[in-house]
């Protein structure tokens, strides 16, 4: 019954690493995407956000393999596809704005040409309308035209930002994945990328996941939130419940640690203790060494994913609710 | 009175561009990025003062001054009353401000001067960045030894290391032995920001001048690194200028505010003051898109176009001008004195006096 534009199920990714191990960065992910909704992915550094994306657009390195899941894009599996299927799709339909790339624009290539590049590349068109839409591209994402000529280092970081903006939605695709888009970015110049990343979502009917450990950034723009913890999802449900009625201990620290100008007197709660590493995961609930309310159980058995109520999934073995069985 | 412990008075920065042959031959007069453009503050012992403001304004600069890695145009720089020494070179060489926005020469008063070595010891830095400002190829114990080293503040061996072992666990990295032989890289960056923090307050510093110390932290992170700061800060009473783009660290801790923008300070004040009741349009843009970790509570934010421009031709009147959403059109032409909301609680905005911003 999903009338999800991206339906992610039971995603499982692993890593083989140099030393012959191999790393589950990802476990079990489930969660949809809506047409012209944005969805937000927070967690910690190395919880597996980037993975999650990499692994649908099918972009992982060769040590990269997804184990089991789907990925449904428009009804289609995306993880059945062969390469040639996924080229069909990935920038036209689908695109994504790398975690960084603003500092991944080649230095000495004006900034117009290689968002001309990205057009040609994937689109039969001809120099002249891709030179318009080089244009039309700029002008979207509130860069003068005239500037096209100009080189990256002749830009500022917000700018490089949109510039990368620019040239994922070359194709104007039907989904974009940005991956940090606005880390590293002064608040004001945060809040002007945001800003025009809701406005191209409503010009275009775009459809966003939005990858982010800024719970502020969060929400103001998302209509869902994914919480992951050590390549797990912890928390799933709207961005109000997640907020206002949160049912994971992760997710309840994570807000607790995020300062709030409303509540200027209080101490910032920390998490105690850091991430779990993949090649050591911690047995029964992976959060389970830095949970503060645990129980016995939590050291042995991996808690499933319960529906604590509609449309809202937590894993963890204080929450109630029916187990969750995603369409 | 006793005087502050850091005073600033009328600090100016201004960068020379480089000029082309061409323009040095048809001798153009040089022009410079007016960086730090006339800053007046005050620290007091234990007191946190957070500097807050676009990228860009001049922020880094001031602390860059402050702790001598750079000379100032102008101004002086008293620490417990001295004058620092390589602020005093650069004063002899004599190149002060103009009104004309060049550089001249003026008389300098004569102020105690006190050693760069001293000020180095009394006043250390913490950068933005803990991945890039620790060596990759020194242990812990090295890395948080070598300002003692530097200074030749610990006789032998064993103080060395005693000492590096308060410093460390003081930052909450216990039991100190635990990092002494590891790497930067075998290490979390919140653990890297606390070797950072530890090698800066081995030497037991009475000021600590932070800047945007966790803008590269998870959350999660970057809470903890707040409380060690705003612990440090009671237990051993060090004073910290702490500097950032985010308002929404700064009322954790900070006791008084400075809004900059474009090389000057646009409000001061007590924070939580500064931030309930904010005067100067400029601070409360920056507190408008502070983002609220609630869907419900989704505000109208006043989000600036453009960015802070480039500080070489500053515009004329009140700086901020040509970004203002409630510029007048004499807001072009003056520039605005400071107008006191309070005793203590100062902005710098023409509309304030008329009662409308
Ligand atoms: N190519 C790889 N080889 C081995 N392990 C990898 C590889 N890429 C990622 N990992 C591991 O997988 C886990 C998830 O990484 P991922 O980049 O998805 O995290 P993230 O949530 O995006 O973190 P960040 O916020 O730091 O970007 C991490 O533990 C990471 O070390
Ligand atoms: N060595 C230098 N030579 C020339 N200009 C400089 C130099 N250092 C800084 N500037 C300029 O001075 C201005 C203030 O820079 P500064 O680094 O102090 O800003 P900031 O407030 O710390 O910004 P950010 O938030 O990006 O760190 C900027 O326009 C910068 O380009
Ligand atoms: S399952 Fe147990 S350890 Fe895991 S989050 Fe819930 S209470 Fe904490
Ligand atoms: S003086 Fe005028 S331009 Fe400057 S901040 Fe006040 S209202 Fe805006
Ligand atoms: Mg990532
Ligand atoms: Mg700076």
């Amino acid at each position: 019954m999903s009338e999800a534009l991206l339906s992610v199920r039971n995603l499982t990714t692993e890593f083989l690493l140099p030393d012959g191990k191999v790393a589950r960065a990802l476990e079990d992910v489930s969660f949809d995407v809506l047409p012209g909704q944005t969805v937000g992915l927070v967690g910690e550094s190395g919880c597996g956000k980037t993975t999650t994306l990499m692994s649908v657009m099918r972009l992982l390195p060769a040590s990269g393999r997804i184990t089991s899941g789907r990925a449904l894009f428009q009804g289609r599996d995306l993880l059945q596809f062969s390469e040639p299927q996924m080229r069909a799709v990935r920038w036209k339909e689908m695109a994504i704005v790398f975690q960084g790339a603003m500092n991944a624009l080649n230095p000495v290539m004006k900034v117009g040409d290689q968002i001309r590049e990205a057009i040609e590349l994937h689109n039969l068109m001809d120099r002249e309308a891709a030179e318009k839409r080089v244009g039309e591209l700029l002008e979207m994402v509130g860069i003068q035209r005239a500037r096209r000529d100009q080189y990256p280092h002749q830009y500022s970081g917000g700018m490089r930002q949109r510039a990368m903006i620019a040239m994922a939605l070359a194709c104007s695709p039907d989904l974009l994945f940005a991956d940090e888009p606005t880390t590293a970015l002064d608040v004001m110049i945060q809040a002007q990328v945001l800003q025009l990343l809701k406005e191209i979502q409503k010009e275009l009917g775009l459809a966003i996941v939005m990858v982010t450990h800024d719970l502020g950034v969060v929400a103001e723009v998302c209509d869902s939130v994914v919480v992951m913890y050590g390549g797990k999802v912890a928390e799933y449900g709207t961005a109000d419940a997640i907020y206002n009625n949160p049912q994971h201990p992760y997710t309840r620290r994570l807000l607790a640690s995020f300062p709030d100008l409303n509540r200027p007197g209080d101490t910032l709660a920390s998490i105690p203790g850091t991430p779990p590493r993949l090649t050591d995961l911690p047995t029964g609930c992976r959060f389970h060494p830095r949970c503060d309310v645990k129980v016995e159980a939590c050291e042995t058995v991996s808690p499933p994913m319960l529906e604590t109520e509609p449309g809202h999934y937590a894993a963890c073995h204080l929450c109630q609710g029916r187990e969750a069985r995603f369409s | 009175m006793t005087a502050p412990m850091l005073e600033v008075r009328n600090l100016y920065k201004y960068f020379p561009i480089r000029q082309s042959l061409t323009d040095l031959l048809r001798r153009k007069p040089a022009d410079y990025v007016k960086a730090v453009d006339g800053v007046s503050f005050t620290l007091e012992r234990g007191e946190v003062l957070a500097v807050v403001g676009e990228s860009g304004c001049g922020k880094t600069t001031i602390a860059r001054t402050l702790i001598g890695l750079e000379e100032q145009t102008d101004g002086e720089i008293l620490f417990h009353n001295e004058t620092v020494g390589a602020h005093e070179r650069r004063a002899r060489a004599g190149l002060v401000p103009l009104e004309s926005g060049g550089v001249g020469t003026r008389e300098q008063q004569v102020l105690p001067r006190m050693s760069m070595k001293r000020l180095r010891q009394q006043a250390q830095m913490i950068f933005q960045d803990p991945y890039e400002s620790l060596n990759p190829r020194a242990t812990i114990l090295e890395i948080v030894a070598e300002p003692l080293v530097v200074h030749g503040l610990a006789r032998g061996r064993e103080e060395r290391i005693a000492r590096v072992k308060t410093a460390l666990e003081e930052a909450g990295l216990r039991p100190a032995e635990d990092y002494f032989l590891r790497y930067p890289h075998e290490l979390s960056g919140g653990q890297r920001q606390r070797v950072v923090i530890a090698s800066a307050m081995v030497l037991q510093p009475e000021l600590l001048i932070a800047d945007e110390p966790v803008s590269m932290l998870d959350v999660s992170i970057r809470a903890e690194i707040l409380n060690l700061l705003r612990d440090l800060r009671q237990k051993r009473g060090v004073s910290i200028v702490f500097i950032t783009h985010d308002l929404s660290t700064v009322a954790y801790f900070a006791d008084r505010l400075a809004v900059m923008y474009l090389g000057r300070i646009v409000e001061t004040g007590p924070a939580r003051e500064v931030l309930a009741n904010p005067q100067h349009p400029y601070t409360r843009a920056l507190i408008s898109v502070i983002p609220v970790p609630n869907p419900r509570q989704r505000r109208e934010r006043v989000i600036l176009q453009g960015e802070t421009p480039n500080p070489i031709d500053l515009p004329t009147g009140c700086r901020f001008h040509p970004r203002c959403p409630i510029a007048t059109a004499e807001c072009g032409k003056i520039d605005p004195p400071w107008h006191a909301v309070s005793p203590t609680h100062q902005a710098a905005c023409l509309r304030i006096e008329q009662g409308t911003p």
